[in-house]
């Protein structure tokens, strides 16, 4: 039994290592600036993490393996050293991959959502409603519009709840359903919510943030390849969760200046 | 130290003082156990239900339109009723089976035993906990029955998702007003149960059952009284604030310019925030209060069978308080991405990955305890190896989790439900099935079929590989979790692998069944049990299977040593000591 007992561990072991190291299933190529810090960081807790997994699993089937011997008269063996060498290296490995990856991590986790955004940042409002995103761009002054709850409104589309009759600076804000942002320039989303908390995430951009009611929430980030990618919801907000989404478009600047024209222009 | 009190109560009278309204912390615990396994077989129900929707969305499932005719019309699961699943799943199996099986169920059966007590420190407030935990589970299960479906917002609650009410969709009503009202009717029992085993570990441990010589399952059944002691008054109140914002209208979690359905609500003040910090201050220890008494079952039962001691004793108990006091340190690791403040992240952070070495320890004293061993392998026994393995698979994935800066992208995704399944679901449910293989003969007086036992143990230790490894593959991808269909065009291509998933998931399911009938059989048909069949050193083994109303017939033991003594020479050729048992005469 402890044999079949190690048999079987080793297979489950070595099916799950390989299906992480041949990348069956993975993350999708990343588009953004901090993206390829993030993806080193998960590949340096992979790596360490995977080693302390295959080890322990291993050493759990060799010993089972070896204690089911039934010989005559073989005596119990306690672990060399006893307990003291195993505090002892659990806390100084353990100790030394923690040391490690915060120092690292915490710088990456610092320069995403620690560091001010790049002042030349392109400024879009995102507000999340159940079950939609509707993002704003500020128009030719440069200036969003007041946002008034009590003027919210699905039917009219006052997704803001702007009030361009009496708001000059609401008079040119353009609000669409879709997030056109330049290739290689930094984006500045501010993060509101309408109703329940929702959440930003594109899994290409590496970057994700939970809207909440009540706070406004910035999130900067640099796309560095064009083309379409889809913006979901993972903050669980109501029945048509599954089905939040939008898309976020990464184009040329020429491009995106003349959509955003396009689009000033349909309002 | 007291010698514990003759008699604290008399022999009970009748069926129903007997059976039903028992004071007897053996009886309450039994109905500890039986309540959890109604309980959980009502949450694997539902987990095939979603499994089945996830795979093939658009499959009729026969007779659940009878349950629910609006959630289910036909028998195809609207999106809506698949977050109510979900949500009624994550709530009745984290409170309702792995916080009422190994800790109030197997805890108030055997603490008293263990430490040669005669019964609880307070019997009545013992029976009181038993019927205010089964009120929480009705109060809960009625609400599949309310109009708009029970609760969906997840077994967290997020508000203001769960504050709002009806505006905000369905399951926003009845059922999760149930939802909040069940939680903390469940922390009042939890409360007066955590007391009790507090007061019985430091008051009524028998003559000679020093704190150094606790079997290490009654170690850790006191551990998570004090968590829970802690965790759950911070949950009940949380719950009650949640009640007064759904019913009387304030807005403690609700701010102000929420437009929900186009309508302005009528908060203002509130922060949802605040919601999930008091729930992950006591959701986090609550991941612990789930382990640590499989911990204690794991170290008091895997020397049993090795016929050698635990290696590091103390370290283990160290390490159990360790885990104890850093569990109420980083419940911000559930919020780096919520809007806090990101400098807390790392200070959350630092902590969370602290708790890998306590938890590396203790997972290195099991395997070099493994180590040299005689292992004898009976199904408890290959239940404690397969909690190992797995608590190990769990506690990797925990390494990626604890960094905020891969949190970014792996941050509500399957990756985190393959996590706390492996480490607090799985491991937790061999930790019980361990504990019922173990302690089965001494609660019945019989039995378990012991080839039942195995082919159980093999289906279920493949089963759950199959079902949660897979997890964190379309974790990685990007799979989102509490998501009812998997319409985006990034996450089509990953449904073939969630089909795998819900087959495997249904395999090990049926498996259960197998323990199911062997559970039941041995009840009645079991061959008869001797009072010590595993050869095991600790004071439940010291007494009749089942013991008699008192534990131990008037006579409490008088404890000689600690519960670690495998592998010495003991009476009539024996490789262990008991710890009542009187010191051997030296062999001639």
């Amino acid at each position: 039994m402890g044999k079949l007992f190690a048999v079987v561990l080793t297979i489950i072991t070595v099916v799950a290592t390989a299906i992480f190291v041949m990348r069956v299933w993975w993350l999708p190529a990343d588009i953004s600036v901090h993206g390829p810090w993030i993806d080193h960081q998960l590949m340096e807790t992979m790596l360490s993490s995977g080693i302390l997994f295959v080890v322990s699993q291993l050493a759990l089937a060799l010993f089972v393996w070896k204690s089911g011997d039934r010989r005559e008269g073989r005596k119990i063996k306690i672990f060399p050293g006893g307990a003291v060498p195993m505090v002892v290296l659990a806390t100084v490995l353990v100790g030394a991959e923690i040391l490690a990856l915060t120092f690292v991590g915490s710088k990456v986790w610092a320069s995403i959502y620690q560091t001010p955004p790049d002042p030349n940042s392109l400024a879009i409002d995102v507000q999340a409603e159940q079950f939609a995103f509707y993002f704003r761009y500020p128009g030719a002054d440069g200036k969003f519009g007041g946002i008034h709850p009590e003027l919210m409104n699905e039917a009219s589309q006052n997704f803001f709840g702007l009030d361009p009759a009496h708001d000059t600076a609401a008079r040119d804000d353009i609000v669409v359903p879709t997030l056109a942002i330049p290739v290689n320039r930094p984006v500045l989303l501010t993060l509101r919510a309408k109703d329940v908390n929702h959440a930003f995430y594109v899994p290409e951009l590496r970057i994700q943030q939970d809207f909440v009611p009540g706070l406004v929430i910035p999130l900067h980030f640099t796309a560095t390849q064009p083309g379409k990618y889809e913006i979901v919801c993972t903050q669980l907000c109501g029945l048509g969760h599954y089905n939040m989404r939008a898309y976020v478009e990464v184009m040329p600047q020429e491009q995106f200046d003349q959509w955003l024209k396009q689009q000033a222009a349909q309002q | 130290m007291h010698e514990a009190a003759v008699h604290p109560h008399a022999p009970p009278q009748g069926f129903l003082r007997t059976h039903v309204f028992s004071v007897d912390h053996k009886v309450i615990g039994k109905q500890y156990l039986d309540l959890a396994l109604v309980a959980v077989c009502t949450g694997m129900v539902l987990s095939w239900l979603m499994r089945l929707h996830l795979a093939w969305p658009t499959a009729a499932i026969p007779g659940l339109d009878k349950l629910s005719p609006n959630g289910a019309a036909g028998g195809v699961i609207t999106p809506e009723y698949y977050l109510s699943l979900m949500t009624m799943h994550g709530t009745i199996m984290v409170f309702f089976v792995l916080t009422t099986a190994p800790f109030a169920g197997f805890g108030n059966y055997f603490l008293p035993l263990q430490v040669g007590a005669e019964d609880m420190a307070f019997p009545r407030i013992n029976m009181t906990s038993f019927w205010v935990t089964l009120v929480a589970f009705l109060v809960l299960i009625s609400s599949f029955f309310v109009a708009d479906g029970p609760a969906l917002s997840g077994w967290t609650a997020y508000a203001p998702l769960s504050a709002v009410g009806k505006d905000a969709g369905p399951g926003q009503g009845l059922g999760q007003t149930l939802w909040a009202i069940s939680i903390a009717i469940f922390c009042v029992a939890q409360l007066l149960g955590a007391l009790n085993f507090i007061a019985t570990t430091l008051d009524l441990r028998t003559k000679g059952m020093s704190l150094a010589r606790m079997p290490f399952s009654t170690w850790a059944w006191f551990i998570t009284a004090v968590i829970g002691l802690i965790a759950f008054a911070v949950l009940m109140p949380a719950c009650i604030l949640l009640i007064l914002d759904r019913v009387a209208g304030t807005s403690f979690f609700i701010p102000s310019g929420l437009v929900i359905s186009d309508r302005l609500q009528p908060h203002s003040g509130g922060s949802p925030l605040l919601w999930q910090h008091l729930f992950w201050f006591f959701g986090h220890p609550e991941v612990y209060i789930a382990i640590l008494p499989g911990f204690g079952i794991i170290s008091h039962i895997l020397p049993v069978f090795a016929r050698k001691p635990l290696l590091g004793p103390r370290a283990m108990i160290g390490c159990l308080i360790a885990i104890a006091f850093l569990s109420y340190t980083v419940w911000g690791h559930h919020m780096f991405l919520s809007g806090m403040n990101p400098f807390s992240a790392t200070l959350f952070s630092v902590p969370t990955l602290i708790i890998t070495i306590p938890a590396t320890i203790v997972t290195l004293l099991w395997i070099g305890t493994i180590y040299g061993a005689k292992l004898r392998f009976t199904t408890p026994a290959l239940f404690c190896l397969g909690f190992v393995s797995v608590f190990v698979s769990g506690g990797i994935s925990g390494f990626f989790l604890a960094q905020p800066s891969i949190d970014t992208y792996l941050h509500g995704t399957y990756f985190v439900v393959g996590h706390f399944h492996f480490v607090m679901g799985v491991a937790a449910m061999f930790g019980i099935f361990a504990g019922t293989y173990f302690w089965f003969p001494k609660m019945f007086g019989r039995m378990m079929n012991e080839t039942l036992g195995k082919w159980h143990f093999w289906l279920t230790f493949i089963g759950v590989y199959c079902v949660f490894m897979p997890m964190h593959y379309l974790g990685l991808a990007g799979n989102v979790r509490r998501y009812s269909a998997f319409t985006d065009d990034y996450l089509k291509p990953l449904i073939p692998l969630h089909r795998f998933i819900t087959i495997a998931a249904l395999f090990t399911g049926a498996a259960q069944l197998i323990f199911l009938f062997n559970l039941i059989r041995s009840r009645f048909r079991g061959p008869k049990a001797p009072d010590n069949p595993w050869e095991a050193t600790t004071l439940e083994w010291a007494t009749t299977s089942p013991p008699p109303f008192d534990n131990f017939g008037g006579k409490p033991p008088v404890v000689q040593r600690g519960p670690n003594e495998y592998g010495v020479a003991g009476a009539g050729g024996a490789d262990y000591l008991m710890q009542a048992a009187p010191e051997p005469a030296p062999a001639r």
